[in-house]
């Protein structure tokens, strides 16, 4: 590595130590006189008063602390959200979780186009230029897949195993009723078909009433970009809906007067209640929590302890989240961090003493139509005994007296 | 009437919130969602955008709905479709459609009481028509989009075939296959959960 014209502002930090000499504590960032910011090893003596080296300068991207390492859990078909390693409701766009079924396609913004065709006026094709003309609207709101359940019979399993096919983030497009308009949709239409550009050209069918209620074609996410993870250059979002529902990287919507029976609607993204009983179209998101902190593989101390996590509903705001300390026998009302919005992730605390004897812990979630997150047990009895999408019930974590904390079923 | 046709309505709070929430007895003819998601003088067009030609929506409108519409000129039958199955799909999906190591094809021994669980074409599917719109999007799943209508053809008759469903030498083509009923449709409900307090 030649270094000669491009020094780093401190004196201090020799060629050696740039090269990561054995007495490396930690990779910082350094930022050289021409603005470059390169990784370099800094001494251990150096790390431990900051006050005594200039800092970085400020540069073009930030970067995570290199203290702070939070990372999806990805398998070939999906990869998780970190939940036990975040806080608030806001999942940072690189932790988003990922669910597709033909990979992350390449797409040249220059040459993406939607077309909306079928039962309408005027077939149209859009740019992504055409579609961020548009009038535009933002919300916040989770997006989580629905098939989002896992236990473990030995109890180390963290939320990111359990459900962490849940994220929230603000996206930013055109509503879809915008573009229904610009197009004159046949008031016969009944349900539309969405189409993404990956190779699975991946396709669902949607009612018309939620393209009008609040579909949005997201082209942003969290202010920037849609991720191509997320659907880049732009995705079909419904908010409060199943994952797969919202289309990534969209090419086409079909509008219809019948839904299209495509593979996502039928083999699979169904469930099975009862013996003689397939539930098809369950778009909506039940309503959920989970406790992110104390987790596994967290071990906590006996004393004060802040019950964290987040709720969240498809069916609108989270109305009261109640934690029980004693396996369920009593319950409390959970404090909530405002703003409570619709189809949101929902911050949650309640401050506990713990004597430390084993005991466990557990939240539910109450959303404002009155729903109330049920049990495992519960949940299994109502299915007829069958598992499958659409699987939220309660989690619940026991504290050991050593600490050690541990998922139970209930 | 077209809901593009309406006049543009004037929301009672102009504020910029979407989804402002507006009662549902507001008077008018268009559903209250066409309302709600509008703003001050929106006009009834925007003009941005092209309109778009028919070949070139023929070029990627490959859906193929129950009712057959989107099927394609051509036809297959099982026999062809081994063929094809076992150079361009057994590797995956195994010689006889039950070994994997991906998704199982073919439903098997019926009689056997772990074959009840498993979700197949044969007992799980609704619609003869999703196997070939599936089939053509998405498989191979190493050369997505690679075979023939004609090859679709035969594959969908292969795996109606070997799942029990017509005989080797039924014709499949834009006619007969939405005629095919599946054994499973009659399972399949329309989600009947509400909001409110039932678990279902
Ligand atoms: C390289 C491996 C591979 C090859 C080759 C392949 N498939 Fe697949 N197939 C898959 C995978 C993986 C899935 C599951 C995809 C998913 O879930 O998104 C799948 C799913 C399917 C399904 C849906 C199964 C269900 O129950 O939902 C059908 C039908 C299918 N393949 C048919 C075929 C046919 C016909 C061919 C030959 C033309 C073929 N596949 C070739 C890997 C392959």
């Amino acid at each position: 590595m030649d270094i000669g014209k491009d020094k780093p502002l401190s004196g201090r930090i020799s060629r050696r130590k740039l090269l990561g000499g054995a007495a490396t504590a930690a990779v910082v960032l350094v930022q050289t006189a021409t603005g470059k910011a390169f990784q370099a090893g800094v001494s251990v003596a150096e790390l431990d008063d900051p006050t005594k080296i200039p800092g970085v300068l400020p540069g073009t991207v930030g970067t995570r602390s290199s203290f702070e390492q939070p990372v999806k859990k990805p398998s070939p078909t999906s990869s998780r959200t970190p939940l036990q390693d975040l806080y608030g409701t806001l999942t940072p766009s690189d932790l988003h979780y990922e669910r597709h079924h033909g990979g992350v396609p390449a797409i040249d913004p220059a040459k993406f186009e939607l077309v909306i065709h079928g039962m309408v006026e005027r077939p149209m094709v859009f740019t992504l230029a055409d579609l961020k003309r548009f009038p535009s609207v933002s919300r916040l709101a989770f997006l989580e897949c629905s098939g989002n359940y896992r236990g473990a019979n030995d109890g180390k399993i963290t939320p990111q195993d359990i459900c962490g096919l849940t994220s929230q983030s603000e996206w930013t497009g055109v509503a879809l009723s915008t573009l229904f308009r610009e197009v004159g949709v046949s008031e016969k239409a009944t349900w539309f078909l969405a189409e993404g550009g990956d190779a699975a050209v991946m396709t669902r069918s949607v009612p018309m009433s939620k393209g009008w209620k609040d579909a949005i074609i997201a082209y942003a996410q969290n202010g920037e970009a849609v991720r191509p993870e997320q659907g880049y250059p732009a995705r079909l979002f419904l908010p409060g809906w199943e994952g797969n529902t919202s289309i990534k990287w969209i090419r086409r919507i079909e509008i219809s007067d019948q839904p299209f029976m495509t593979r996502e609607e039928t083999s699979k993204y169904t469930e099975q209640v009862g013996p003689a009983k397939i539930r098809q179209f369950s778009f909506t998101m039940d309503a959920r929590s989970i406790i992110t902190y104390p987790s596994y593989p967290a071990r906590v101390e006996k004393g004060w302890i802040e019950i964290r996590g987040i709720a969240w509903s498809g069916r609108g705001k989270i109305s009261r989240v109640e934690v029980s300390t004693d396996a369920g026998k009593s319950w409390h009302l959970a404090a909530l961090q405002e703003p409570v919005l619709d189809k949101s992730l929902t911050a949650f605390r309640y401050l506990w003493q713990w004597n430390g004897g084993p005991t466990e812990i557990m939240s539910r979630a109450v959303d404002e139509t009155g729903y109330v997150q049920p049990f495992y047990k519960q949940l299994l009895a109502a299915r007829g005994g069958n598992m499958g999408y659409h699987f939220n019930p309660v989690t619940a974590w026991y504290l050991q007296s050593d600490g050690q904390v541990l998922f139970r079923s209930t | 009437m077209l809901v593009n046709t309406i006049k543009p309505f004037l929301l009672a709070a102009a504020s910029a919130t979407f989804l402002a929430t507006v009662p549902h007895t507001d008077p008018g003819t268009v559903s209250f969602e066409t309302r709600r998601t509008d703003t001050l003088h929106y006009p009834e067009r925007f003009g941005f955008g092209k309109p778009v030609s028919a070949e070139k929506i023929a070029a990627i409108d490959i859906d193929v709905r129950p009712d057959g519409k989107g099927l394609p000129a051509g036809k297959g039958n099982a026999v062809i479709g081994k063929q094809i199955y076992a150079v361009k799909c057994s590797a995956c999906h195994g010689a006889s459609g039950t070994e994997g190591p991906n998704d199982r094809l073919v439903l098997g021994d019926t009689t056997s009481a772990k074959n009840r669980r498993v979700k197949t074409i044969g007992n799980y599917w609704p619609y003869a028509t999703t196997v070939f719109d599936y089939v053509r999007r998405a498989m191979p799943f190493n050369q997505p989009g690679s075979l023939t209508d004609e090859e679709v053809y035969s594959l969908t008759a292969y795996l109606l075939h070997a799942n029990g469903l017509i005989s080797e030498k039924t014709e499949l083509n834009a006619s007969t296959l939405p005629k095919i009923v599946m054994p499973a449709k009659k399972y399949f409900v329309p989600d009947d959960r509400e909001d409110g307090p039932v678990v279902k």
